[in-house]
């Protein structure tokens, strides 16, 4: 791993850590509300200021570490399941279940990504979950198509092609031979799509369709600073920088892997 | 990628006949037919999708349709009327279909109004602020490409971190941050709400900042890629300056790849539009689909999503037709 990178990788590791751990990182309970003291400045009791309601905006932060990586996180990893069966559902299952599969994915790109959202939160009703579920139909045609295209580009591959020769079933070809060799495009686009997902997730709560209030949570707390922009900056500044780095960190760590995966396939 | 700059001896053909060649314009004709069906079929697809659902959703479809709004029976005999909701279920499907063909919407029960009405009356907001921005995105990122299409490597690379990071802002965080510093700090331009031209600025910058990032980044690789071409030989051994050879050589054959990330672009903005109306309180289909999601407003969400996805399938045929035009060499019958 180049040297640039090490500072980059350590922020993922502290944010790994902060979303599994978030009392290692303050005594402050991100809840609690002094009537008191809102919208102070950052100072020595309150490093990052307080919120409208006087709640401590670092240990916001640092809780909404959690909600705010995992419905992300989530989103990608229901896509790329679900992306996977369906692509290699479509490139072995013959020519009839292909076209249906790739022409109603075809139907899922046709509507602008945030708008499927909506109506699967319509459908479904707002909360994190949902929000995941909605994030992960509007990625899965991509990794559908990738793993498609992959797994149809390894039929002819002569190690393959072995396999079959040594009578092994087609399930099982799949599961030994092709999935393993496939695995390095789709895995690639799950690292591209983890960072695009994670301001997705935020752009929802900012919304108000992701987790439900007082859940601390990045993009929920900008939506709350919104009304107080005349008065503090300090709201409406911190949690975006929270997601700028997160999204930088899982962006050019995630790029380093996929070079390397590429190294190893050329 | 590949597809795109493969020559065939059919594109080879129409290039040399040039542009207004009877061959071209029959690809054309069979390129734009060929995209319509296909456009035709999967917004079929798309309001199969919303039937299907509004028969899945907890409810009865008259209550789903209702979203909870006190009626009187009357009306709500007039739904299951209008609808066919007595009907065996392929009829109602017939019938939903039928509707839908011919843009009759319904009735939003949460707004008391046609749902036609209130997407028209919104929609003119949201498409001025995606054509500002593609405006914007694409002088941006032209601009930013060329003067950063260097070639020393700290200053390519000191370009594609600035890229990284603006691409990486959320759009809604970049608009709060526009506003706090241009509305509310320097007095610049209008806060929220507001109809005006000035209002559109930072909005539009809110929007543009990322995609033009982006293009940029493939322009700058396509005008270096370029640079290498042995028509910029030919072209210096003609004593063109250096300006001259990269807006009018250079840039042109950088432009295409730009071409297909604009129209990707352009369909992806309908929805970030959507966040920023809402960040800056404009005027828009993003305001109306958030209240309608918010209220289970059925007839409005399913309305909303099949215009954008209408819009989104016409900007994808017209960049086809764009990209077909500019560059000869994609005009191969076989694609």
């Amino acid at each position: 791993m180049p040297r640039s990178l090490w500072p980059w990788t350590a922020v993922l590791v502290v944010l790994a850590v902060m979303a599994a751990v978030p009392s290692l990182f303050t005594g402050i309970d991100p809840d609690a509300a002094d009537l008191n003291a809102p919208l102070h400045p950052p100072s020595a009791e309150h490093w990052l200021g307080t919120d409208q309601n006087g709640r401590d905006l670092y240990a916001r932060i640092v809780y909404g570490a959690r909600p705010s990586l995992l419905i992300g996180t989530g989103a990608v990893l229901l896509a790329l399941a679900a992306g996977v069966v369906i692509g290699v559902a479509a490139a072995q299952l013959g020519r009839v279940a292909d076209q249906v599969l790739s022409r109603s994915l075809d139907v899922v790109l046709s509507v602008p990504g945030l708008l499927l959202v909506f109506l699967v939160v319509a459908v479904l009703g707002p909360g994190s979950g949902t929000a995941a579920v909605g994030l992960a139909v509007v990625s899965m045609p991509g990794f559908a198509r990738v793993a498609r295209s992959e797994v149809i580009r390894l039929r002819s591959a002569q190690y393959v092609e072995a396999a079959h020769g040594f009578g092994w079933s087609r399930a099982q070809v799949v599961a030994r031979h092709v999935l393993p060799n496939a695995a390095g495009p789709v895995l690639a686009l799950a690292t591209v799509s983890l960072g695009a997902m994670i301001v997705a997730s935020s752009s929802l709560s900012f919304v108000g369709l992701g987790p439900r209030p007082p859940t601390a949570e990045w993009g929920a707390m900008l939506s709350d600073s919104r009304e107080f922009l005349a008065l503090a900056w300090w709201p409406a500044v911190f949690p975006g920088v929270a997601i700028t780095v997160a999204v930088l960190a899982v962006t050019f760590v995630g790029q380093h892997l996929n070079r390397r995966v590429e190294g190893r396939l050329s | 990628m590949a597809g795109v700059l493969k020559t065939s001896p059919a594109g080879a053909a129409a290039a040399r006949n040039g542009r207004r060649s009877g061959r071209g314009r029959k690809t054309l004709v069979r390129l734009v037919l060929v995209r319509l069906a296909a456009s035709a079929g999967v917004l079929w697809g798309a309001v199969t999708v919303t039937f299907v659902l509004l028969q899945v959703m907890p409810g009865s479809t008259a209550d789903v349709l209702l979203a909870r709004s006190a009626v009187g029976p009357e009306v709500r005999a007039a739904i299951i009327a209008e609808y066919g909701l007595d009907d065996p279920l392929p009829l109602q499907y017939l019938t939903y279909l039928g509707r839908i063909v011919r843009g009759e919407f319904g009735e939003s029960y949460v707004l008391r109004r046609p749902v036609w009405d209130e997407i028209a009356a919104q929609l003119p907001g949201t498409l001025l602020l995606v054509a500002t921005t593609l405006l914007a995105t694409a002088v941006a990122a032209v601009v930013h490409g060329v003067v950063s299409a260097n070639r020393r490597a700290w200053v390519r690379s000191l370009f594609a971190s600035a890229e990284s990071l603006v691409v990486a802002l959320p759009p809604f965080w970049l608009g709060l941050l526009l506003l706090t510093v241009f509305s509310f700090t320097l007095h610049w331009f209008p806060a929220i709400g507001s109809s005006s031209p000035a209002g559109l600025v930072l909005p539009t910058a809110a929007l543009a900042a990322g995609p033009a990032a982006v293009v940029a980044g493939v322009l700058r690789e396509g005008l270096l890629r370029a640079m290498d071409e042995p028509f910029v030989v030919t072209a210096r051994a003609r004593g063109i300056g250096e300006a001259a050879l990269r807006l009018r050589h250079v840039l042109r054959h950088a432009l295409l790849p730009v071409t297909t990330l604009l129209g990707w672009i352009a369909g992806s903005l309908i929805g970030g539009a959507v966040i920023i109306e809402i960040v800056f309180s404009r005027q828009g289909i993003g305001r109306l689909a958030l209240s309608a999601v918010a209220n289970k407003d059925m007839p409005m969400v399913i309305a909303v999503v099949l215009v954008t996805a209408v819009a989104f399938v016409l900007v994808t045929i017209a960049v086809d037709i764009l990209t077909w035009v500019i560059d000869p060499r994609t005009r191969d019958a076989g694609r």
